[in-house]
């Protein structure tokens, strides 16, 4: 069922609303949380938010407790094709945890945050952007792992990066959560603009699997899920572009590479630079891939999980 | 006066970026940093930091820069975003301001923060020239963020009417202030009265401040008027006003004015008939600190912030 989280008047004839579908059965209180949509530039959570809300009402008899899916918490974002919130340039998963009396985007991250508080659970799933293509991955930071891990091994991702701590993870829907006991993971998949479908239907069997796994849903049908390499003890590699111009990949994304393996060249369209000819660093899975090609010095090419 | 570039960043079809420093007294003290403009439309921030400039090579001429003083002013750390009129990042729309202390094998603008902060970093002062990601007017103020790490000392000595203390939020930690604080820097923001436009009285105000706080701090010798005695004022203490409702505000009061308890200062209109939706009164006999600039409001939006009169 549609409901409102928050709602605010537009100066001229409409309202902007913020809505999820709940979805409800049984007698558990237990509750799971979906959001995406967060960046108006990240599809793939879109098709997510269809899928399990179809699964939901097709095996409505198979659940016990609340899943919540708020497919877009910056509708304005998503239907303007834009990453940050409209009028305000304003990156909304930097406004987290928000004020009840402060501008629209911290007003609506306060709501959007008193609505999920008390979930048992949140998956927060994002695409990266439009210039990174990332495998299915859940990201964590080192004083989460121990709490988030046992549920990430659930969620058949290819891996889980737990990285240190930055200091402007503070300031995200993630990491506000997790403050006040919702044990939020952070997903990252396919790319910008775009919906990969495989992805998603991985992504969906691990949504399926964790609530089995909760006692939300019973396991009749519970999918088998991969086991996901978890960087605890695995250093990553970064390629950055070594000059400004077109990144032309010359490997399969996905891929295992070896040191020194050809990754691509940086061209010049007008012929006045040689070509520069980017190597991986390091041995291992290559889970990051730039997808968008017009590259500064120094943008990232690409990340790789280095081998044990 | 030295020039120096900071960073450079190359792009594939525009000429590359460079963030260049200028720098005055002895370049090897580090005693005060400037930075101007951070992001694209922060013009007046780059023209109050170019004043500067053209002011402090006279006073070095003129050997009214103390011995032992470094100064370093940085205009403009973004104009491949000035130059297209947009405030962040041409690219990927990032925000400078929000990547330091700045990663050297990171993204392009984590690149930029650190190469910049590479640079900055160190100084016994610092003075950023702000901006609101609000459209929107202010009266000219300096602004402390109370951190754990420096104390409030010198807001006065800028000599405007007012300074600001507010608490650190989350994602201050990812700005140049706050990282300047935490290496041991006192680092003030100085917020002009407009930010993308060429604003002449809000750049000599702010030039004149930041003459006065090194005039106290005995950077260089130079006459200027006093400038106001300050009030200091708590950011939590001021009244915000919200739009009640989404439509066409107008205002009816203007930034530095006296109002009264009770006093209509905006109207929220019906953008298709032009009945009045809701009034926005003062809420208490104050002075008006900050108001909004754009006529289309939403729901809930910050139109007014209020002084208190007693707190100033």
């Amino acid at each position: 069922m549609a409901q409102t989280v928050a709602k605010f008047g537009l100066p001229v004839g409409e309202q902007l609303k913020i809505l999820k579908n709940s979805i409800s059965a049984g007698e558990a209180k237990k509750r799971l949380c979906i959001v995406t949509g967060t960046h108006g530039d990240e599809l793939e959570g879109q098709y997510i938010c269809c899928e399990l809300g179809r699964f939901l009402n097709e095996n409505i008899n198979r659940l016990n407790g609340t899943v919540d899916i708020y497919p877009a918490l910056n509708p304005l974002g998503i239907d303007t094709i834009m990453r940050g919130i409209p009028g305000y340039d304003l990156d909304m998963n930097r406004t987290f945890p928000g004020t009840k009396h402060g501008t629209m985007p911290e007003m609506a991250a306060h709501a959007i945050m008193e609505d999920i508080s008390g979930a048992d659970v949140c998956i927060d799933i994002h695409a990266s952007n439009i210039f990174l293509r990332e495998l299915p991955q859940i990201r964590m930071s080192v004083p989460t792992a121990k709490t988030l891990l046992p549920y990430g091994e659930k969620l058949n991702v290819d891996f889980i990066w737990v990285h240190e701590s930055a200091t402007v993870l503070e300031s995200t829907l993630a990491h506000s959560l997790n403050s006040i006991g919702v044990k939020t993971l952070v997903v990252e998949m396919g790319v910008g603009m775009r919906i990969t479908k495989e992805y998603c239907r991985q992504l969906m069997d691990g949504i399926i699997n964790l609530l089995v796994s909760m006692e939300m849903l019973d396991d009749t049908e519970a999918p088998k899920v991969r086991k996901p390499i978890i960087s605890l003890d695995r250093a990553v590699g970064f390629v950055n572009s070594p000059a400004a111009g077109i990144f032309v990949p010359s490997v399969e994304f996905g891929v295992s590479l070896n040191e020194g393996d050809y990754i691509g060249d940086v061209l010049d369209p007008l012929g006045v630079k040689e070509p520069e000819k980017v190597y991986a660093p390091c041995g291992g899975l290559l889970f990051t891939l730039r997808e968008y090609p017009v590259v500064y010095g120094g943008s990232l090419i690409a990340r790789i999980l280095k081998d044990n | 006066m030295q020039e120096s570039v900071l960073y450079t960043i190359d792009s594939l079809y525009r000429e590359p970026m460079q963030i260049k420093g200028y720098c005055f007294g002895n370049v090897s003290e580090k005693t005060l940093c400037i930075m101007g403009a951070l992001r694209g439309n922060e013009v007046t921030q780059m023209y109050v930091c170019a004043k500067l400039v053209k002011v402090l090579k006279k006073l070095e001429e003129s050997g009214q820069i103390a011995q032992d003083v470094g100064i370093m002013v940085v205009p403009c750390a973004n104009y491949y975003s000035m130059n297209i009129d947009k405030r962040f990042w041409p690219m990927d729309n990032s925000d400078i301001n929000r990547m330091f202390p700045g990663y050297s094998l990171g993204e392009t603008t984590q690149r930029i923060a650190e190469g910049i902060f590479r640079n900055v970093q160190g100084y016994e002062y610092a003075v950023q020239l702000a901006s609101f990601y609000q459209s929107g007017k202010f009266l000219t103020h300096v602004k402390h963020m109370m951190t754990s790490f420096t104390n409030k000392d010198g807001l006065s000595d800028f000599g405007l009417p007012y300074a600001v203390e507010r608490d650190p939020r989350p994602y201050d930690t990812t700005t140049l202030n706050y990282n300047w604080q935490l290496w041991d820097t006192k680092a003030y923001s100085l917020f002009t009265q407009s930010t993308d436009d060429l604003d002449d009285n809000a750049a000599i105000q702010a030039v004149d401040a930041i003459l006065r706080f090194m005039n106290k701090r005995k950077i260089i010798r130079y006459k200027i008027n006093p400038g106001f005695v300050t009030t200091i004022v708590r950011e939590n203490e001021m009244i915000q006003l919200h739009c009640p409702c989404g439509g066409l505000c107008r205002t009816k009061a203007d930034v530095g004015e006296l109002v009264q308890k009770g006093e209509i200062i905006a109207e929220i209109l019906d953008p298709f008939t032009c009945e009045t939706k809701a009034q926005v009164k003062a809420a208490e006999d104050s002075v008006i600190f900050y108001e909004t600039a754009s006529p289309l409001a939403v729901e809930g939006t910050v139109i007014f912030k209020l002084i208190k009169n007693e707190t100033h």
